[in-house]
């Protein structure tokens, strides 16, 4: 444990607005702190350099799952224990509940949450391909409003998002409309358990009359952040899913996405993993 | 012979504790007035020391600070030689390499001190792999960077080429692999005048300490004390490296006249303690066209890191090992150990022996297909038999059947029907998944090389209470692999009492004699057996005195002890190793009765790879070995399938990644050992031939499991595949490309 | 000398008993229930969230200690090892680990009881993938994980020769 703990604060406001205040009123000072999951991690490392959070794990206005004929609104504190239970996320959301279900342990699922894994801004993270293929809008909430925008645009480079100091994310909304089109994930970890990603791959699509009608696909761990394969997309689409649009359309991936080698996995690996999980998509989409 | 007690699944003697958290482990303890420590270490891999600044905003005169000048004794962490510094003073030969200590109350503070340590170095160019160890780019230790060689030869291989139908050449890798016990090191030390130096901690050894800190302190055997507390794992990992962090808490506790605890955290523990040794080896084969070996030429290297440690040991085990069960007529090991500036590598659970076997059978599968047989029938026409010698000239004494062995695991895994199945299965190439099945046959020698026992003397005693209470008083460390349990049950037996009866006594310098250390397989096969003598030699005591007669109940027992001390004050046997007279050994040739005993196993994987993503999945895993006789089946199988989990990470999972000499992934995030979802069902099988020596007829087997899991996989993996595996850990970003090559 | 925070006082209820202590806002979770609490059953393996050797339970939930700030432990229920076994009797699982060897070291096995104790609370009657996963976040170098299955399909065997 490495971190110097009395230089360390940590306040609880009383409810959203106490919080969304304290924050404005010095911007950049105060930083949410929800299951702790990453945050804590840095802090035993010794590599926590903010020290002032506003415990928000408490705040109600940040929990609860609401379904509307066209969305599931979910609260930025829902757990990945809690996208595993509910009833229609289970249902119609199967990437979600995949990405929740692979991501560390039991108990990092008690704790972690959608909201802490989006404004952590990892690319290795395992819920952003399945937010982006579901059309994911993020509520950003400060003192002065609110604003939905749309998830893929949301990160703007290598743990960097579009979020202001003043602001945290309140609610993550994702479309129904893909409930019923084939869905496809695989993460590919150092283990088959707690392991963070080498690649992660998240797609669905609607098939009509052995046609590829609409198709979305996204990645981790092959960029600076989620990415969203709109060329192999484009490729696909109008397509059977057959062995001539697969190469055209892995070709199109090997060139959009930008694995690096790291600790856990090399750029070539990344590349051939990825285009063989295109693969197995695609047989998915066929059989 | 029927047992009692012996061959019983007698639970865990401290189960009790250990399942409801009152187990004390060193970092659960606190003394009054006891001071934090931590290390300041080199961030380079080799250079010279210039300065060292104690800088930050950090109240330094509250500090207890100690350096190389502090030493009162000699620099050093004695353990074959005392070329390793304790401290370093004027030059560091590794990463990490300790060269500061501080020590304070707060331990959040002293983390901010650490930081604040800046350790001016001047660097010089440092070596980081056994080829340019052996290059001599740098001389980094000795003449000639080599800690150890040795030289095994067995008739005339230079002969045997020419009449050869094949001759097969290879090498074969194996990466570093850290021990990760689940308990990262930790020590807390006590100097004070009246006592002289006490340390409590994470052990194996509790001699070795005692050894390293009298040198270190200068001070007689009696004024220093060692005790080991609940040990949560060691595997090897905490049988040199414990006398590192004793002394350091213990040099600080002496600069500071207060008790000092040292906890490593886990990534200082991964990054500065010992690991496996990695190796190379090269192995060059004449074997006749139907299948014969005739000549083995073996080539086999271990990097040591920055210091000797326990190289030599390291190097002697996997040279002995290096030919396997085979009798081949003409071999020729030619091996060193050579210094690369890394940490220094250590004990881990084999010895040396998980690399060298590694190589030979990955090796053999190899012959066999130049050969154009099975791989099974190359081994069936070689294993060894009673009566033949093995490499070093050590003739077989012991009843062994490898044939029975393998017609048992191949017949407990479907191996016959599987390699046939899996191979018509493969051949389709639109299938993703391509399933394997492999073997590896193999041998373990328990105790200690050669003249080792002898040379280590092992005693030890056993003492009864006036109520019957039986004390054993052992040098041997319960670290999870039953030490204490099978130790009771060995007693129990010979004394005819139950086990509830027998008390361990912890192992403290002050109070047990020394029987070795708890490494190299001995503590049943070696230890055991002073126990049951001992046991015997208390029944001797007693019934020689009058006190007690042959068909006597327990209680007859309780009642004699306390008549023989109320007579004589003290009821103890005292028991000293003797090496068995017609075992003979020569150091200079490398050759005779290498082991006492061996334990022979033949392991079956079975695995599945997924092309797509080369991900390796062990299916199932059959391991079958005669071991003399099963102490206790539930320890007995529990040591096997938790060292083959240990030998499936070692295959395929644990990969130390090296940045000039420093492992950059130290936390267990990125240093991946095998979870519950990871393992396949381990099923683990004994066959019993008893072993004179052994108490009961036991051998040992705690290492054993570590030699044969790897290849066994590599060769299950060639199956499924066709990729030559040479390597391990097998990656699955090596194991890709590998895969695209073989389909190029 | 850096700027000190002052330590909060926190109140919850651990192993059933009410329990109140001060620390740094952001001290884990771990060290307050062994420093401040002396509850030393529950270890540190790891320090990033990936042994689970520092499982316990919190509101009913299984989480890993070293990631939880002691803010957070305000007003929660808390259990860890020592508060499995009720009065001297110990927990089916408990005594499964002694009689099957799901305990070698010992040093996994508070996390591992927690876990196994937290599945069978959510699955009674876990099948074998069940049990694997349930356990997937408690990392054990001695057993292989083997006897720790069986010890867990022992005690829920038991459970159901009662019921």
């Amino acid at each position: 444990m490495r971190a110097f703990l009395p230089a360390y604060e940590m306040e609880t406001p009383r409810d959203l607005a106490a919080a969304l205040g304290r924050m404005a009123s010095e911007p950049g000072v105060w930083k949410p702190f929800a299951g702790g999951t990453d945050l804590m991690v840095l802090l035993e490392a010794g590599k926590l350099p903010h020290k002032k959070f506003l415990n928000i794990w408490n705040l109600q206005e940040l929990r609860g799952i609401e379904a509307s004929a066209e969305h599931v609104t979910l609260g930025a504190l829902t757990t990945y224990a809690e996208v595993q239970r509910h009833e229609i996320l289970a249902r119609e959301f199967p990437l979600l509940c995949r990405a929740a279900a692979e991501t560390g342990s039991v108990a990092t699922q008690n704790r972690g949450t959608l909201g802490g894994n989006i404004a952590n801004a990892s690319p290795a993270a395992d819920s952003p391909p399945a937010l982006i293929v579901y059309d994911a809008e993020i509520e950003i909430v400060s003192a002065g409003g609110a604003r939905w925008v749309p998830y893929d645009s949301f990160h703007s480079g290598y743990k960097k998002m579009n979020l202001r100091p003043e602001e945290l994310i309140r609610r993550i909304r994702v479309a129904r409309s893909a409930a019923g089109w084939k869905q496809y994930f695989r993460k590919v970890g150092t283990r088959r358990a707690q392991a963070i990603s080498k690649i992660c791959f998240a797609a669905a699509a609607r098939v009509e009359a052995g046609r590829i009608a609409d198709v979305r696909i996204a990645l981790g761990s092959v960029a600076p952040t989620v990415l969203r394969a709109v060329r192999a997309e484009q490729i696909l689409r109008g397509q059977q899913p057959g062995v001539a649009a697969l190469q055209a359309a892995q070709n199109a991936l090997g060139a959009e996405i930008a694995p690096i080698d790291d600790m856990r996995s090399t750029a070539r690996y990344r590349r051939n993993v990825a285009r063989n999980l295109l693969a197995e998509f695609l047989e998915v989409l066929a059989g | 012979m029927k047992t009692r007690v012996i061959g019983k699944s007698v639970p865990r003697k401290e189960g009790r504790e250990k399942v409801t958290g009152r187990a004390r482990y060193v970092d659960d303890l606190s003394f009054p007035g006891m001071l934090h420590g931590v290390t300041v270490r080199s961030p380079v891999a080799r250079g010279r020391i210039r300065a060292i600044h104690f800088e930050g905003e950090i109240p330094w005169h509250e500090f207890t600070v100690v350096t190389a000048k502090d030493i009162p004794g000699k620099n050093c962490i004695a353990l074959l030689i005392e070329d390793q510094p304790c401290l370093a003073a004027e030059f560091v030969n590794h990463p990490e390499e300790a060269i500061v200590l501080l020590a304070h109350h707060d331990k959040y503070l002293l983390e901010e001190a650490r930081r604040a340590v800046r350790i001016e170095i001047e660097p010089l160019p440092g070596v980081f792999s056994i080829a340019d160890s052996l290059a001599r780019k740098e001389i980094i230790w000795g003449q000639d960077n080599i800690f150890k060689s040795f030289h095994v030869e067995k008739g005339d291989v230079d002969g045997a080429w020419a009449g050869a139908g094949f001759v097969v050449e290879g090498t074969y890798e194996t990466g570093a692999q850290e021990q990760l016990y689940i308990e990262p090191q930790g020590m807390i030390a006590q100097v004070t005048e009246a006592e002289g130096v006490t340390v409590w901690g994470s052990l194996q050894c509790p001699h070795y300490v005692h050894k390293a800190l009298m040198i270190l302190f200068g001070l007689p055997r009696e004024r220093i004390r060692v005790v080991q507390t609940e040990t949560g794992g060691g595997f090897g990992g905490k049988e040199e490296y414990p006398s590192m962090i004793a002394a350091h808490a213990a040099l600080l506790a002496r600069k500071s006249g207060r008790p000092v605890k040292i906890i490593y955290d886990r990534a200082e523990d991964m990054a500065a303690t010992t690991k496996r040794h990695p190796s190379r080896t090269r192995h060059r084969t004449a074997v006749s066209r139907d299948g014969k070996l005739l000549a083995m030429d073996i080539d086999f290297t271990v990097d040591g890191g920055a210091y000797e440690t326990l190289s030599p040991v390291v190097l002697s085990r996997g040279t002995i090992h290096a030919a396997g069960p085979y009798a081949c007529p003409n071999v020729r090991i030619r091996s060193r150990a050579v210094a690369t500036n890394a940490p220094p590598h250590g004990a881990f659970r084999g010895f040396g022996a998980p690399q060298s076997v590694f190589a030979l059978e990955r090796h053999l599968d190899r012959v066999a297909e130049a050969v154009g047989i099975a791989p099974e029938e190359l081994r069936q026409r070689n294993f060894i038999r009673e009566g033949q010698t093995l490499a070093v000239g050590q003739v077989v004494k012991e009843k062994v059947d490898m044939n029975a062995l393998m017609g048992r695991a191949f017949e407990l895994s479907g191996y016959h029907a599987k390699r046939k199945q899996f191979a018509a299965a493969n051949s389709d190439s639109r299938g993703a998944i391509k399933r394997g099945i492999g073997f590896a046959s193999f041998l373990h020698g328990a105790g200690f090389t050669g003249s080792g026992e002898e040379y280590l003397a092992s005693e030890v005693a056993m003492e009864a209470m006036a109520d019957g209470t039986v004390h054993i008083l052992a040098g041997s460390t319960e670290m999870g692999q039953g030490t204490n349990t099978i130790f009771a049950q060995i007693a129990a037996e010979a004394l005819r009492l139950d086990c509830e009866q027998i008390k361990i006594i912890q192992p403290d310098t002050a109070y047990v004699p020394n029987s070795g250390p708890t490494v190299a397989s001995r503590t049943a096969m070696i230890v055991g057996k002073l126990v049951e003598t001992a046991g015997l030699g208390l029944l001797k005591l007693l019934m020689d005195g009058g006190f007690l007669q042959p068909g006597y109940t327990a209680a007859d027992f309780s009642r004699a002890c306390g008549e023989y001390i109320a007579e004589h004050r003290v009821l103890k046997s005292f028991v000293k190793y003797e090496h068995p007279r017609d075992l003979h050994w020569d150091d200079q040739k490398y050759s005779g009765d290498a082991y006492g005993a061996y334990a022979w196993a033949v392991y079956v994987a079975e695995v599945s790879v997924d092309t797509r993503t080369a991900e390796v999945r062990v299916n199932d895993f059959v391991a079958v070995q005669e071991v003399g006789k099963v102490i206790n089946p539930v320890l007995a199988a529990g040591q096997i399938e938790g060292g083959v989990a240990q030998g499936i990470g070692f295959a395929l999972y644990e990969n130390v990644v090296w940045q000039e000499g420093r492992m950059v992934n130290a936390q267990m995030t990125n240093y991946v050992m095998p979870t519950s979802v990871d393992l396949p069902a381990i099923r683990v099988y004994f066959e019993e031939i008893p072993y004179g020596r052994g108490p009961a007829g036991a051998k040992g087997i705690g290492e054993l499991p570590l030699d044969g899991t790897a290849p066994a996989i590599a060769n299950a993996i060639a199956h499924a595949t066709g990729v030559d595996v040479r390597r391990i850990p097998i990656t699955a970003e090596s194991l890709l490309e590998m895969l695209e090559a073989v389909h190029a | 000398m850096p700027e000190r925070a002052r330590k909060i006082r926190v109140s919850c209820v651990v192993n059933g008993s009410e329990a109140s202590f001060e620390a740094y806002p952001l001290a884990r979770l771990l060290d307050v229930l062994r420093e401040e609490l002396k509850l030393t059953g529950t270890k540190e393996g790891c320090g990033e969230g990936e042994c689970g050797a520092c499982s316990i339970e919190m509101d009913g939930a299984l989480v890993n200690s070293c990631l939880v700030p002691a803010l957070q432990a305000q007003g929660a229920k808390i259990r860890t090892i020592e508060g499995v076994a009720i009065g001297g009797s110990l927990h089916a699982v408990q005594q499964a680990f002694i009689t099957h060897g799901g305990a070698q070291c010992g040093i996994c096995t508070p996390g591992m009881i927690l876990a196994a104790v937290n599945l069978l609370a959510r699955h009674p009657q876990p099948d074998d993938t069940q049990i694997r996963e349930g356990l997937s976040g408690n990392l054990c170098r001695c057993t292989g994980y083997m006897k720790i299955f069986e010890s867990v399909v022992a005690a829920v065997r038991r459970a159901e020769t009662r019921a």
